[in-house]
């Protein structure tokens, strides 16, 4: 999937683009809004969770147990009177801090490595290269499965399996985009006029390599956000009764026979969120890659 | 063509024999006891040893791994713990239910996408266009395990209509299949999108090409021209999307294994962690690494059988 974005050589990334004009142009279509709209209000309920969620999500009130949506509690409330409403809210706040952390870090050891490869020796190009064919040919679950039998569940572990698994989409277009320019005039003159491999790769390919990086960001976001929800749905990520949208689906399923709101209601945010990131990933690659822009 | 399959071929066997190295790394490097792991608290010294001895952990390292490899080799991938019995007859007789989902699930999948892809492609930019886009957008996003769950509240739980546990009666065709719905359909629904989406784009890429316009101008109906002259050459690189796409079924379908509560390799591999089973789970790992690992390269291999272009890329 990720290879649709390996043509790009010479992408519009290597003029400068302020922020500001990037969002005027995303908000030019209806998915670009829609895209941007919903990954604001996920950001800032996340953000502002202890002052929307009108109930805390610990609080356990036996008497309101497996309650249908009302206006007294909009999604309802699980097996132990706890508001679901709220847990969802909170449960954002733990999406935000893994999607931020595991997909930083993807892309940071993906840019480093993959660099590396397309600039450096070619031996190193292809082991690199063996390493990421190796990685993708375990399916992610799978591996994720075994590797959790072994630690325990956590939701580091389950940052780390996503990492391991992320690093090659990441390093596969850094190499590209390096190799495409590694052999352009600029580079070719900052390296006859002395510059350090090092300083040449910091000041002069990572700029030009991190766009379609971090557009591969964005649509990365909500696999890690569903990585994340399908581990702790299997009881293998974040553990009950911390309310991540996993853990959620995973208490509400063994209370299906009793309600089935708390599952109906724990698979919205899922669905909306990644919904919305790979809207907003799509329109970015769209104004950024002219080439990749869907035909007229 | 010889050369490119044997190179390609090399690859995967590297592959593989790194992903065996790999579990090995895994299971030996992670933190954690594995005596302690798989026999629990309350382990006699005396069982401990014989556990000890019968999976090697008293040799080196490398001797161990070595004994691992070979093993692999001639098809032994130890034996279950509780049970006794040979982890590759436990394998095999989960793998066919799961090869069943996935290939139920690719099918209908498959069609539907090639179809709406061809579809699309004939009409850019009208109004189906435009909502088949969205709508692939739609399905590749849901994530699987989220359709599973909701297919079972809607049909088991609202509308009684489909069956939604177990995998059937066996010998019996009509309930098995019965039964296959609604996992497959949870499965499949994400690679519809991105079928559709891939036909779609070289569809259009194709459609400019000379034959095309050239089949056009003899006059040969729409359909023709579409379905029989764009869409052979246009089909390539969803081949290699289904290779690929195959072995991300598979992790779709241990979601609707253990949501469905259907036997096959994924449900086998949750509950044999679920009751620290290590022998069995190494052995689905690696299964179904070889599984994904062979998809890949048969669909590789016919890409570059059907596109002369892709046997001098490697």
């Amino acid at each position: 999937m990720t290879d649709r974005f390996e043509p790009a050589g010479e992408s519009a990334f290597s003029e400068d683009r302020k922020p500001a004009a990037t969002l005027r142009m995303v908000l030019r279509t209806p998915q670009g809004v829609i895209g941007v709209t919903i990954v604001a209000v996920f950001l800032l309920s996340a953000l502002f969770a202890p002052a929307i969620a009108p109930y805390d999500p610990f609080q356990i009130n036996i008497p309101d147990r497996l309650q249908a949506p009302s206006l007294n509690h909009l999604l309802g409330t699980d097996q132990l009177g706890r508001d679901t409403f709220s847990r969802i809210l909170y449960g954002g706040r733990i999406a935000v801090q893994l999607a931020g952390i595991a997909v930083g870090l993807s892309l940071a050891i993906g840019l480093v490595l993959g660099m590396i490869a397309g600039y450096g020796p070619r031996w190193f190009d292809n082991l690199m290269l063996l390493l990421f064919d190796t990685i993708r040919s375990f399916p992610t679950i799978v591996m994720a499965m075994a590797v959790v039998s072994l630690t325990g569940p956590s939701l580091e572990m389950v940052m780390a399996i996503f990492v391991i698994n992320a690093v090659p989409g990441f390093g596969r277009i850094a190499r590209t985009q390096t190799l495409a320019l590694r052999n352009t005039e600029f580079i070719l003159a900052e390296h006859s006029l002395g510059a350090s491999t090092a300083l040449i790769l910091r000041r002069h390919i990572m700029p030009n390599v991190v766009g379609p990086l971090l557009i591969l960001a964005a649509m990365d976001v909500p696999v890690v956000i569903t990585v994340e929800a399908g581990l702790s749905f299997l009881g293998l990520g974040v553990l009950p009764p911390t309310p991540s949208w996993g853990s959620l689906l995973n208490e509400g399923f063994r209370i299906l026979r009793d309600t089935p709101w708390p599952v109906i209601a724990g698979g919205l945010p899922l669905i909306i969120t990644t919904l919305g990131f790979t809207f907003l990933g799509e329109s970015l690659r769209d104004v950024f890659d002219p080439k990749l822009r869907k035909e007229p | 063509m010889l050369n490119y399959a044997l190179q390609r071929i090399g690859l995967a066997i590297v592959i593989v024999f790194l992903v065996v190295f790999a579990l090995f790394v895994m299971i030996h490097f992670i933190p954690g006891d594995p005596v302690a792991i798989a026999l629990g608290p309350r382990a006699t010294p005396e069982i401990e040893a014989r556990f000890v001895a019968k999976m090697r952990l008293d040799e080196p390292l490398y001797m161990q791994f070595f004994a691992f490899l070979g093993g692999v080799l001639q098809g032994d991938l130890g034996n279950d713990i509780f049970s006794e019995r040979p982890v590759l007859t436990i394998l095999f007789e989960a793998l066919p239910y799961t090869v069943i989902l996935a290939t139920a699930a690719m099918a209908w999948s498959a069609a539907l996408g090639i179809f709406l892809g061809c579809f699309s492609a004939a009409r850019p930019n009208s109004l189906i266009d435009r909502i088949t886009g969205v709508v692939s957008i739609g399905t590749i996003t849901v994530p699987s395990f989220v359709v599973s769950i909701y297919m079972l509240i809607v049909f088991a739980v609202f509308l009684k209509w489909l069956p939604v546990i177990g995998a059937g009666e066996p010998g019996n065709f009509w309930d098995q299949a019965r039964h296959l719905i609604l996992p497959a359909f949870a499965v499949g629904l994400g690679w519809v999108g991105y079928v559709a989406r891939m036909v779609r784009a070289s569809m259009l890429e194709v459609i400019g090409e000379n034959h095309i316009r050239a089949a056009r101008s003899f006059g040969l109906p729409h359909r023709v021209v579409v379905y029989r002259y764009a869409l052979k050459v246009a089909i390539l690189p969803t081949i290699t999307l289904l290779g690929i796409g195959f072995g991300n079924l598979l992790s779709g379908a241990v979601f609707a294994e253990i949501i469905f509560s259907r036997p096959g390799i994924g449900k086998l591999i949750f509950d044999m962690v679920m009751t620290r089973n290590f022998p069995v789970v190494q052995g689905g790992v690696l299964v179904t690494a070889i599984l994904y690992v062979a998809t890949t390269l048969t669909a590789d291999l016919l890409a570059a059988a059907m596109d002369p272009r892709i046997r001098k890329s490697l």
